[in-house]
């Protein structure tokens, strides 16, 4: 019972695969409520597509996602949408609506989801983005937006609503180191003083273990370990270590699969 | 999210298309709306009324004065009727007139040509829903050709 | 082998096609069937006409003109040939409303609002604005395809008629004003030519269909493209192509059941 209480979302022996390509074999995770959970792993393994998964924009082919106890994949469409309400996704790109000002589109899913009236909508979205720190940009159109303050004001929109569970994107990649400080600040102050629980899945080793309470490494369609930033700093795993401290051989090849290098080169091009 | 300013194009687009087709209709397709009170209305009986249309115009001397605004089948004699919906400004035509089934040009379209008759005295002006008596029928050129090839055989 | 091979390429062909139409009639499906709502969904509707129609509507204007102009000045050579020159304004008003004002408005309906469409909307879903807008668990069926089909179906029939209306302006321009036929003699001719029902309506039917057609393939296209910038050119293009052959090949067969 007091699992059911403290576990948000229970990820139960997960397989998704695209195409041929295998993404995911027998995945099975726990994501506390109220914790920074990180999720890293080298580019190119579809951490977003779990974020897609958890959200019900893909569906798995073997095993569950439990949010709040609930199967995800087996909801209805309204129902799924009503579970959508109480999480939001920051995406890599921000996604911010292209055509609409930066205080519109914080405004947008109030309007969409809420009867309130404009005057209160109006300070809601302001106090959301003097949260995020971009109350003076507020007549902005995003393309007029830094990279970094784009993300910023997606941010803002996707707390807009008061959600239980945010989910970021990969929030720090391509970020100037400023920028990355502002976003690490952020994400770890608002998870507190909201008590959300946050989601971050990121390669970058020095600012997850920074925010996050539990950490979660993916490598080769599995689960390589898991722990708090402190006992994975500790860790003797060699796939582990070389993904923590960066080297570019070990037990990760730096080449990609190919037949024998020399063999290639002397034998003739069939 | 919607200025003003859009609003206002979407408003003068909407406007242009109704104007469009509103010029279609009344221009082009030229309905008719006008109510009857300037116009009066002849039928004619004829017996063949070769490729006249609704609408034909009625002409005298070149001069449009009507519209053909109906054509239809006499039950009886079965011969066609139609009905000419004429301009209250030419309304002194003489009951001796006579109407024809006329082409302008080799090609072109067919038309009424209303020949006025003489006056007289004891002879009364045409009035509202009155009968031509005089009429000449279309010239249609497979009869012709056949009336020529059969009195050529008889020589 | 290879004969096993092509058969099976043309089956993989075949299947692919029909994917295609089921995931396009599942799309306009999903965003037909939500009740308009007035209060949210006029704002976007307007802005959506805004683009696809105002936008359209000079590139739409000018070509209807020229093409009136020319129509009615290669009709004039032929036909002075026959002493019938005034039946020019049936020959342009017939042809502008029967067949070229739908089918060459649908034409640059494709070519500006039908790949603009699907540009926008692979921009939408390569910067995850529509997976954004599914997390904020707003179908984006209602919020983005449907008031951009409505629009269209809104649009292309207004444009329709202005693009004949002003064709026929251009006719009467050359005819009447430039080779002198007598103003009158050209009204009169036309307008006894022209019939409502047989017409003016068909035009707006043919309109209606290919404003259906065209904002269909162009949304499809965008909804569903592979979201990198090749995809999205690939996109624009096959919009294009594919809604003008569809429009040609409909027109066939409206004209053949309307007029045939």
């Amino acid at each position: 019972m007091n699992q059911e209480q403290t576990t948000l979302v229970e990820i139960n022996n997960l397989r998704f695969s695209r195409g041929n390509r295998v993404i995911y074999e027998d995945i099975s995770l726990k994501i506390p409520r109220g914790k920074v959970t990180a999720i890293m792993g080298p580019s190119g393994i579809g951490k977003t597509t779990l974020l897609k998964l958890i959200g019900g924009q893909l569906y798995p082919d073997k095993g569950e996602v439990l949010f709040d106890g609930q199967n995800i994949h087996k909801l209805s469409r309204n129902a799924l949408f009503e579970a959508r309400k109480r999480m939001s996704m920051l995406f890599q790109s921000g996604a911010l609506f292209t055509d609409m000002n930066v205080f519109d589109n914080v405004a947008f899913a109030l309007r969409e989801h809420s009867d309130l009236p404009e005057e209160i909508i109006r300070r809601i979205v302001l106090m959301k983005l003097e949260a995020v720190g971009l109350r003076g940009a507020a007549q902005l159109m995003p393309g007029e937006l830094s990279g970094g303050m784009q993300r910023r004001a997606a941010l803002a929109r996707a707390i807009a609503l008061e959600p239980e569970m945010v989910m970021y994107d990969e929030p720090f990649t391509g970020q100037d180191p400023i920028s990355m400080g502002v976003l690490v600040k952020l994400i770890k102050d608002l998870s507190d003083a909201l008590s959300l629980t946050s989601v971050v899945v990121s390669h970058d080793v020095a600012e997850v273990l920074s925010i996050a309470d539990y950490v979660y490494v993916i490598a080769e369609q599995k689960i390589i370990a898991h722990g708090t930033p402190a006992e994975l700093r500790q860790t003797d795993n060699p796939q582990l270590r070389q993904f923590i401290d960066g080297e570019p051989d070990g037990p990760v090849p730096f080449h990609f699969p190919a037949a024998e290098y020399k063999k290639e080169l002397l034998c003739e091009h069939s | 999210m919607v200025t003003k300013k859009i609003e206002l194009l979407v408003g003068v687009f909407l406007l242009a298309g109704v104007v469009a087709f509103l010029a279609l209709v009344y221009k082009v397709a030229n309905v008719d709306v006008s109510t009857n009170s300037d116009t009066y209305t002849l039928t004619a009986e004829f017996t063949n009324i070769g490729g006249l249309k609704v609408r034909s115009p009625v002409k005298v001397g070149g001069v449009v004065v009507g519209r053909v605004s109906a054509i239809n089948l006499d039950a009886k004699k079965l011969a066609p009727v139609v009905t000419l919906t004429m301009d209250k400004k030419y309304a002194d035509f003489p009951e001796t007139s006579s109407v024809a089934v006329l082409t302008s040009g080799l090609l072109g379209e067919q038309y009424i040509g209303l020949t006025p008759g003489f006056m007289d005295d004891g002879i009364e002006i045409l009035q509202d829903g009155d009968r031509i008596a005089d009429t000449h029928s279309a010239m249609v050129l497979e009869d012709l050709i056949g009336q020529f090839l059969y009195s050529s055989k008889d020589k | 082998m290879s004969i096993v091979d092509s058969i099976a390429a043309l089956g993989a062909r075949a299947i692919g096609i029909v994917l295609g139409l089921g995931r396009a009639g599942i799309m306009l499906w999903g965003a037909l069937l939500h009740l308009p709502r007035f209060k949210k969904g006029t704002p976007l509707l307007i802005k959506q006409i805004y683009v696809v129609g105002v936008q359209s509507m000079v590139i739409v204007i000018v070509s209807g003109l020229f093409i009136g102009m020319v129509l009615a000045l290669q009709g004039y050579t032929i036909l002075v040939g026959f002493g019938t020159e005034q039946s020019l304004g049936p020959l342009v008003a017939l042809s502008l409303l029967r067949e070229l004002g739908p089918v060459v408005t649908a034409l640059l309906f494709a070519g500006r609002a039908g790949s603009a469409l699907t540009a926008e909307l692979g921009l939408m879903k390569s910067t995850e604005q529509l997976s954004s807008l599914e997390m904020m668990a707003v179908d984006p069926l209602r919020q983005v395809i449907a008031p951009r089909f409505w629009a269209g179906l809104i649009s292309m029939p207004l444009l329709s008629v202005m693009f004949v209306a002003v064709g026929i302006y251009g006719g009467y321009l050359v005819g009447v004003a430039w080779k002198g036929i007598d103003d009158g003699a050209f009204w009169s001719i036309l307008q006894a030519a022209v019939e409502w029902r047989q017409d003016i309506v068909n035009c707006l039917i043919k309109s209606v269909v290919f404003a259906w057609v065209v904002t269909w393939i162009a949304l499809y296209r965008g909804y569903h493209l592979v979201p990198n910038p090749e995809g999205i050119s690939r996109a624009t293009t096959q919009t294009v192509v594919q809604s003008s052959l569809a429009v040609l090949a409909l027109d066939f067969l409206l004209t053949a059941i309307m007029f045939g």
